[in-house]
């Protein structure tokens, strides 16, 4: 494939389905940990780990996407991503391989997953049969497209 | 550019020297006849000439040696001091500063600088032309060097000369004029000139050379030249030592008369002719500074290096890494229970604290570094507004973090700002009111336990209650109802709400009123707190308080339910533990009597919301925290004990949480939280 960029991504698995996350962006993959609890933050931050000296911030994205949650198990991970200012973990249910995606195939959003107007998923692309989101960050941190979002669900 | 590796080092000595300069004007404003002052203002401006010339910033030079010249006639009595000299001296100050700070940031300090330098031309030559209009070669004094070899060499002196001269008869050291001729045949007349220094200089002082020290590093001359020397030693075994460098011809050493010379010398020095040069009073004043230099050099200034701050940095992180992992050593070391280990970990601990108080003290900067702009900003400020203002700082040597020294800076300067603008009075109302005209701004900083107070006191009109409440409530900051309860302090902390000015006018001088709540903003972002205390036609006090560190401090752990929060130490008045029927509803808040006072209650559990597990006993423990005179009382579940913590950020992500000012990380690796007990209080 001459003349195209491929983007390499790390797929995650969220409720059986998957998303993937641009590899350079990653900073490690860590296994659950001890979260301190932050009171008063959105319900989908858990709190903050100790990571390497440096307390980081932990999403649930489970709870973020509004998908109910499940007993953590052996394959439960914490995907640390940088982000421009900051770092930050998200919980996801497993973490495998890294993808090729050529961006070519990268197909924008469609309007309605499910029920909710998801801006934070940026594309989809389809790879051997399997249908890869891919996430758009800031709008996966955003509190306010969280609000939005929730509200679409109780409509 | 080659000189990369000095130019940081010749910005930082700028600014030292520009700082001085700032300074020593100040001073000589408050006493015109000091030569002293006249003198270091002299050194500073003399040798930032010869850096920025070395460093190749021609505009730079330019300036500084025109001021040099200024300050040269001024030094030799040929110039008074008044108001305009100093305003124009003030401005090339300025325009210095400004160059130097655009090097700093990567410009090449190239700026217009011929307004200032004909206006010191200007200053310099009307002098010129008053006093020695006789002399038509006045005008190129500055230029041309002088080599009029008279009967006597050193005929004229200015006025350090003499005072140095002078001062040596008392202390029992004599003054020599030496002649010294060199060998015909010498090759290396400066190595032999600079050895023959260097021997005099072992010896004594070199006050005066004739030709100049710079005229004789470029071989500028003949074969003889002539030093006036003072020294403990007699003539015979100077000039033993000199004629044991080779190539020396001939040493004739006699004693220099500084008395006879002395009568003569006003009337000398009046009718200064163009041979009382500018170039030759360059190397007097760097003798003179070499000489000052060795005299004080050993005793008063000790060793120090300059370390870039980063690297500092790099070491304070890393020590915060070892502060962690000593909390956990302790631990493991607790559970463990064994003797040696303990041992050694205790060892470790206390070496580590004695480490972290010397990271600490590294980091440490006297809060002058602040304080010495403000002399100048101050009369600058009171000169715009037609105020008299007498400036007083105390405790400039009080030391603060770093950290907190390159925040402080604007809230200081907003704060003066203030108090000149709006509580010191014009002349003429202070004298209405009975006040000095001059009106008295004390700047002051100490320590207090493990913090830092900055205050700021004016004597001027104080704040007036109605008029800051009026405003307050047309500015729907507060109803009326509510400023009725409020107390003076509480009605003056108003001000430094957002939105919000009583000056019926606004001057460019203190802003539109957008300033002192980011003042207070930034002093509480920095740990700190402000009060204000005032009492209308009197003045008013603004006290600062600061956090004498910000990264490492000491809290009490405790834990509720299963979490473990962190509590400054600083904001604990004491720990108790009390009986659940000791606490008493109050309009429905729980309050406890506490020594005498009715302190409410803060369940943290209900505040942060903390999942529920262990059962409530009857005995509940309570720390007791303050912010200024507001106590309250925080609920644990449990006191876990005192110790050292990082700070640490939360980050940007999260931000502000309420009620938690940032976390830590313990000693078993995870995160606890540290409580912001001001918000909890309100």
């Amino acid at each position: 494939m001459e003349g195209t960029k491929n983007q390499q991504s790390i797929i995650i698995e969220l409720e059986k389905e998957e998303y993937a996350i641009p590899v350079e962006l990653i900073g490690g993959i860590e296994r659950m940990q001890h979260i301190t609890r932050v009171p008063k933050t959105a319900e989908f931050v858990k709190g903050v780990i100790n990571l390497r000296g440096v307390v980081t911030p932990i999403l649930d994205l489970r709870e973020r996407f509004g998908m109910d949650p499940i007993a953590q198990t052996d394959s439960t991970r914490i995907i640390i991503v940088h982000m421009e200012k900051f770092d930050v973990g998200f919980i996801v249910d497993a973490a495998y391989d890294v993808l090729d995606i050529p961006q070519e195939i990268i197909e924008p959003a469609p309007k309605v997953i499910g029920t909710v107007d998801a801006d934070y998923i940026e594309g989809v692309a389809k790879v051997d049969k399997r249908l890869i989101m891919l996430l758009q960050l800031e709008n996966v941190l955003s509190l306010e497209s969280y609000e939005k979002a929730r509200e679409g669900t109780h409509l | 550019m080659e000189n990369n590796e000095y130019l940081e080092v010749f910005i930082e000595e700028s600014k030292e020297h520009i700082q001085s300069l700032n300074d020593q004007i100040l001073i000589l404003e408050n006493e015109p006849g000091n030569m002293d002052t006249v003198g270091e203002i002299f050194r500073s401006a003399h040798t930032l000439k010869g850096m920025a010339a070395t460093m190749g910033y021609q505009d730079l030079a330019d300036l500084t040696h025109k001021m040099e010249n200024v300050l040269d006639a001024v030094r030799n009595n040929k110039l008074s001091i008044n108001s305009d000299i100093i305003d124009v001296i003030f401005q090339a100050v300025d325009q210095l500063e400004g160059m130097v700070v655009d090097i700093a940031s990567g410009g090449d300090g190239s700026s217009d600088v011929q307004e200032l330098v004909h206006k010191l031309q200007a200053i310099e030559n009307n002098e010129d032309l008053s006093t020695v209009t006789a002399t038509p070669s006045a005008e190129v004094n500055s230029v041309q060097a002088t080599e009029k070899a008279g009967a006597n060499h050193f005929a004229k002196l200015d006025e350090f000369e003499l005072t140095i001269l002078n001062q040596s008869n008392e202390k029992g050291f004599t003054n020599y004029e030496l002649n010294i001729r060199l060998n015909e045949n010498c090759l290396l007349k400066a190595a032999r000139v600079y050895m023959v220094f260097e021997v005099l200089e072992q010896v004594g002082e070199v006050i005066k050379s004739d030709p100049t020290v710079q005229e004789l590093e470029e071989e500028n001359f003949d074969l003889a030249f002539h030093v006036l020397l003072v020294t403990k030693l007699d003539a015979e075994e100077i000039k033993q030592r000199i004629m044991k460098i080779s190539e020396i011809e001939e040493a004739i050493i006699s004693p220099f008369q500084l008395r006879k010379w002395d009568e003569g010398s006003s009337s000398e020095q009046q009718d200064t002719k163009a041979s009382e040069v500018s170039e030759s009073n360059e190397t007097q004043g760097e003798n003179k500074k070499a000489a000052t230099n060795s005299n004080n050099g050993k005793s008063v200034a000790s060793k120090t290096i300059r370390v870039n701050i980063d690297r500092l940095d790099g070491l304070m992180n890393l020590f915060e890494e070892l502060v962690i992992d000593r909390g956990r050593l302790e631990q493991i070391s607790a559970n463990l229970k064994h003797a040696e280990l303990q041992e050694t970990v205790e060892r470790m601990t206390r070496i580590s604290g004695d480490l972290q108080n010397i990271i600490l003290n590294m980091r440490m900067v006297p809060v002058e570094q602040v304080f010495n702009r403000f002399p100048r900003m101050v009369r600058q400020l009171s000169k715009d507004l037609g105020k008299k203002v007498n400036l007083e700082i105390i405790g400039a040597e009080t030391e603060l973090d770093r950290t907190v020294i390159d925040e402080i800076g604007d809230p200081l300067v907003h704060l003066i700002r203030n108090s000149l603008d709006h509580g010191i009075e014009t002349p003429d109302v202070r004298r209405e009111r009975g006040k000095d005209e001059e009106g008295s701004l004390l700047l002051k900083a100490y320590h207090s336990g493990n913090h830092v107070f900055i205050e700021i006191a004016d004597d001027g009109a104080g704040i007036n209650r109605q008029k800051v409440v009026n405003k307050a409530i047309s500015n729907q900051v507060i109803t009326a109802e509510e400023a009725n309860t409020l107390s003076d302090e509480q009605v003056f902390q108003l001000i430094m709400s957002s939105g919000f000015s009583t000056a019926d006018k606004i001057s460019d001088v203190s802003g539109r009123g957008v300033g002192l709540d980011v003042v207070k903003n930034t002093i509480e972002s920095l740990g700190g707190s402000i009060t204000i205390e005032s009492k209308e036609g009197e003045g008013s006090l603004f006290s600062i308080q600061l956090p004498l560190t910000l990264s490492i401090i000491s809290v009490l752990l405790v834990e509720v339910e299963k979490e473990k929060y962190a509590v400054p130490l600083s904001s604990i008045i004491e720990t108790a533990i009390i009986n659940r029927k000791e606490i008493l509803n109050a309009h429905n808040k729980k309050v406890i009597d506490f020594r005498g006072k009715v302190v409410p209650l803060i369940s943290l559990k209900e505040v942060f919301e903390v999942p529920e597990v262990e059962e409530e006993d009857d005995l509940c423990s309570v720390v007791i925290i303050r912010k200024g005179e507001k106590m309250a009382g925080l609920i644990v579940n449990k006191f876990i004990g005192q110790q050292e913590i990082v700070l640490k950020s939360l980050g940007d992500y999260l931000g502000d949480v309420f009620g938690i000012s940032g976390a830590t990380i313990l000693g078993d690796g995870q995160v606890a939280l540290i409580l912001d007990t001001n918000t909890l209080i309100n």
